[in-house]
């Protein structure tokens, strides 16, 4: 016996969210079935929608042939990306009409962004403007981005108040002092220094941020002080760190600090700091291990349940059965050794690209490896990339190619099953590191995904 | 009623808790004798390690040992099988003399030998991406603690040169596994924790300090409750009596905050024996129960729910001899002990297999144990075959009844609200959702899952008193949450965590069988 729902979504990370609630909103009764914790908590918790066009050809055309590895390419032949975007929707239509958001069209952005503000509520900001926010991330690079955590507001680039932004030494993967040069060389309009505090040093060297996080959620002591307090205590000293183009010495009136600023409590910890500080605290997001991504995932599966979708984690999807006509009617979980069927009348694909797994590589090729469905490359290997490491790679836009419905296509252009969509990072043909767009398309195709699986299911 | 305190037996399955040798029988495997040796764990009597004849050609030697074991296994020659199957290899982890290499003809991966239990590719998939850390309960409260990754692929990785000794971090992991669900890569973090974790304890360790003793006597549980029910009354009592306990912390470091659990004053296996058995019969729906130490000697009530519900839905439950799953030794690194209990569990529940059952759980721990742990790190006849025959019983019913269509329209008289919390060693089978779906349809339960925090108490863990105060830390956010939340009954499937639910809110703590078999009979 087969545990049956109307759509099963597999995968756990933005774009499923997005297509379970879509389809469950359309009357479906949704399942989603993922096999790792969700990639959110490695994502920067930042929701980019299109922050640049980047060029998919060299301004010099090539000698003859397609790009290769064999052919050495002069970095200066590849314009520089059209951005940052002041408007995501704008660039749309420059992007290669093989880009989901071509495919898809714009308005499944904007409703997919309508339908994350409402999921995100409070804890989201940037959703009253179609414009997009410049929010300085870890690094000192500022990044175009549609949506962003409350927590970083008081951070945003365009704000012209000074700023103050903290580090540890302890935290070894960040160097405020030249995370505010990087800052100040990317040109933005406010004074700002970095400065490096003792706080962390109570705790060891290698210690893990959940556990800063912890310290300040719970307000632990710390050598006798209460976290909050101590922190707080050792900013202090450079709050009139800065100093202006005509060397005059600033107060400042926001201080950035790694993304650790509490987990559960993150806001009650803002809000301390900054009435310790006289100064807004914001959180500069992170890589992973990225406290903003866990908070965004407890968020976001908290609405899973309220929209009484069902879910769960740890058991991958290994296979499929298919019908006479050609229809999925099964996939295979593997439960710790023993495969169960899971039936569903659609299906969406949400499981990730490269990266999150949801596509598969050797030295053969390119594959979907839980539909097999057709993932589009060339035959030849040095075909896989150009060797201009910030060039057009077309590893970086393989994927699976759907139609106007999220349909993947065969490699004859027609839908490979009637029932399966498809969603997020596996989908192709769009490069969303260089583009700034991933979360963008997994809003955009998750949306189009889950309604169309829906209405394939109780049609 | 007679009290049998050997109640590993049920009669059926045979006495063999004196060690001696099962007749094979055919059809049914020689259980418990192994077709190639324990990871690195030697058998006891086993000659500790063999001298590689022939240092270039190692992993031959290995295979061949393997194939030896076999073939001698029918004529019993049991010596000359122990020092093949050694193979020359020191741990069988690895870790021996480098063979010669060939430099014009080798495979990368000869480099490090490898043994029964070559982890190479899992610490090869590891790409230092750090979800493990950030999803470890005990990195997020003790900063000492190096985290997941350095207990399994760094620290692997260092093993492989002869002078490093392995972290005594490595007994501050509590096993909660939930880095093997966090780690995108599939590396198969907590087999790492665990075989170093034997390593550590088998190595390392001094057997005759409190600790190592303490450890033994709290990883086998089963053992002193067997002998704890014999007068189930006078041991509750006497194990919760304050002057007992404030020994118990000096001598043995067991804290003294922590409340032993009740023993049952008959225990399932009793009662079992008691009610004749099964009361269904039924060759095409059977399975055979693994109720666990807990649910036998502590809360049978959990065992009876499950013969109950299962019963109602027609099936023919066995309740084959059977002994610890082995949970709380993987825990501490007592794998000698762990590797004797399932021998045992693994022949008596292959033959149930065998007569056409399934094997279902109560205990999350012990399912997870039987589906994930038992194959990672023994290699039993039969071992694979349990593993994918294992179910936990809500899932099982699930997967096979239209619990969902019996259970719509249900109404349970007393309306009750439960704070569920999901143990880790549910989440890592995909099953911490299943309890509040289950009864979302049932009229008046209401089911609150209180987030997904660690409880923090780990099995024995908890148990220790130098972890006493980190694990009531860890649970600190799930009593928060419980305490928040509608219901003032907790719920959950794990034993232990159950024990740190009680003992962190006051709250009464059900298993969903219980509930599950309320409302089937309502």
């Amino acid at each position: 016996m087969a545990i049956d729902s109307d759509v099963l979504v597999v995968g756990g990370g933005l774009a499923a969210i997005t297509a379970a609630i879509s389809a469950s909103r359309e009357g479906a009764d949704v399942r989603l079935v993922s096999h790792k914790a969700s990639t959110l908590r490695q994502a920067s918790g930042l929701i980019d929608a299109l922050g640049y066009v980047p060029a998919t050809e060299p301004a010099q055309p090539l000698r003859e042939g397609p790009p290769t590895a064999g052919r050495e390419l002069d970095r200066d032949d590849w314009p520089d990306p059209e951005g940052p975007l002041a408007d995501p929707f704008e660039g749309i239509d420059r992007l290669p009409e093989t880009h989901p958001y071509r495919i898809v069209g714009a308005d499944a952005l904007r409703e997919g962004l309508d339908l994350f503000d409402e999921l995100a509520g409070d804890a989201y900001r940037g959703g009253h403007t179609d414009r997009n926010a410049l929010v300085p991330t870890f690094g000192g690079s500022v990044k175009p981005t549609a949506r962003y955590p409350a927590a970083a507001e008081a951070g945003i680039a365009s704000d012209d108040r000074p700023a103050l932004i903290v580090g540890f030494r302890s935290l070894t993967e960040y160097d405020a002092r030249a995370f505010a040069g990087r800052l100040e060389a990317a040109g933005v309009p406010f004074d700002v220094a970095g400065a490096e505090v003792e706080f962390a040093e109570a705790f060891r060297a290698d210690t893990k941020v959940t556990r800063l996080a912890k310290a300040l959620d719970h307000d632990e002591e710390i050598d006798g002080v209460p976290a909050r307090e101590a922190l707080a205590k050792a900013v202090a000293p450079h709050l009139h760190d800065v100093v202006d183009a005509d060397g005059g010495v600033d107060r400042v009136e926001r201080v950035g600090f790694p993304a650790f600023l509490g987990d559960d409590r993150g806001d009650e910890v803002r809000a301390e700091l900054a009435d310790r500080l006289g100064a807004d605290a914001f959180e500069i997001p992170m890589g992973p291990p990225s406290l903003p991504g866990l908070r965004l995932e407890d968020r976001l599966y908290d609405a899973l349940d309220a929209e009484g979708v069902r879910f769960e984690t740890g058991n991958p999807v290994v296979g499929i059965e298919t019908e006479a006509d050609g229809r999925v009617e099964t996939v295979a979980v593997d439960r710790k050794g023993r495969e169960t069927p899971y039936g569903a009348d659609a299906f969406v694909l949400a499981t990730g690209g490269l990266v999150g797994k949801g596509l598969d590589s050797d030295r053969e090729g390119v594959r979907e490896p839980v539909f097999d469905l057709h993932v589009e490359q060339p035959d030849d290997r040095y075909e896989w990339f150009v060797d201009d490491a910030f060039g057009d790679q077309p590893y970086a836009r393989f994927g699976v190619r759907p139609d106007e419905r999220g349909r993947p296509l065969d490699g004859d252009g027609e839908a490979q099953y009637a029932n399966v969509f498809a969603a997020g990072g596996v989908v192709g043909g769009a490069d969303v590191a260089r583009e700034k767009s991933a979360s963008g398309v997994s809003l955009a195709t998750g949306l189009v995904a889950g309604r169309q699986a829906a209405t394939e299911a109780t049609q | 009623m007679t009290r049998d305190t050997d109640d590993d037996t049920d009669g059926a399955g045979g006495e063999r808790d004196d060690g001696s040798e099962p007749g094979a029988s055919p059809g049914v495997p020689a259980a418990g004798r192994d077709e190639r040796p324990s990871v690195f764990v030697p058998h006891d009597g086993e000659p500790e390690r063999a001298v590689a004849t022939d240092g270039g050609a190692e992993r031959d030697a290995a295979t061949d040992g393997g194939r030896a074991t076999n073939d001698a296994a029918t004529d019993g020659g049991r010596a000359t099988n122990d020092a093949a199957t050694d193979g020359g290899v020191e741990s069988a982890t690895g870790g021996a003399e480098s063979a010669e290499l060939d430099p014009d003809a080798y495979d990368p991966v000869d480099v490090f030998p490898g043994g029964d239990l070559d982890l190479r590719e899992g610490a090869d998939s590891c790409y230092k991406c750090t979800s493990c850390d950030t999803s470890c309960p005990v990195a997020e409260v003790d900063e000492e603690f190096p985290g997941p990754k350095f207990q399994g692929p760094e620290q692997w990785r260092l093993k492989r040169k002869e002078d490093h000794d392995i972290d005594e971090s490595i007994t501050s992991c509590s096993n909660c596994m939930r880095c093997d669900d966090a780690c995108p890569s599939s590396v198969p973090l907590s087999q790492m924790h665990n075989e170093a974790r034997g390593q550590f304890v088998e190595e390392q360790m001094e057997k005759l300090s409190v600790e190592y003793v303490r450890n033994r006597i709290l990883a086998n549980y089963r053992t002193s409750a067997r002998l704890a029910s014999v007068f189930p009354r006078t041991s509750s009592f006497v194990m919760n009596f304050g002057p007992v306990r404030w020994a118990m912390e000096k001598t043995l470091g067991i804290p003294k905050e922590r409340d032993f659990p009740e023993f049952a004053t008959e225990t399932f296996r009793e009662w079992w024996k008691a009610r004749g058995g099964a009361q269904v019969q039924n060759p095409d729906k059977r399975v055979a129960y693994f109720h666990g130490c807990y649910s036998n000697y502590n809360t049978p009530e959990v065992g009876k729910a499950m013969v109950r519900v299962y019963e109602h839905f027609g099936y023919e439950v066995m309740v084959p001899p059977q002994k610890c799953s082995g949970t709380p030794m993987f825990a501490n690194g007592m794998l000698k002990d762990a590797r004797r209990h399932a021998e045992t569990n693994v022949e008596s529940l292959i033959e149930a297999i065998g007569e056409g059952a399934d094997v279902i759980a109560s205990c999350t721990s012990c399912s997870m144990s039987l589906r994930q742990e038992y194959p990672e790190l023994f290699d039993i006849h039969g071992i694979e075959d349990v593993s994918e025959h294992t179910y936990e019983a809500l899932e099982y019913l699930r997967i096979n009844e239209d619990l969902e269509g019996e259970l719509a329209g249900t109404k349970l008289a007393d309306e009750q609200s439960f704070a569920y919390h999901a143990p880790c060693h549910a989440r890592n089978q995909g099953l911490s959702r299943q309890a509040v779906e289950t009864f979302r349809d049932v009229d008046g339960v209401t089911m609150e899952d209180v987030g997904d925090s660690c409880s923090g108490i780990s099995g024995t863990y908890g148990w220790k008193e130098e972890k006493y105060e980190k694990s009531m830390k860890i649970g600190e956010e799930m009593f928060e949450h419980m305490e928040d939340a509608e219901g003032d009954v907790g719920m959950t499937e794990c034993p232990t965590c159950a024990m740190q639910m009680e003992h962190g809110t006051g709250y009464e703590i059900k298993h969903p069988l219980q509930l599950l078999e309320e409302t089937v009979s309502a």
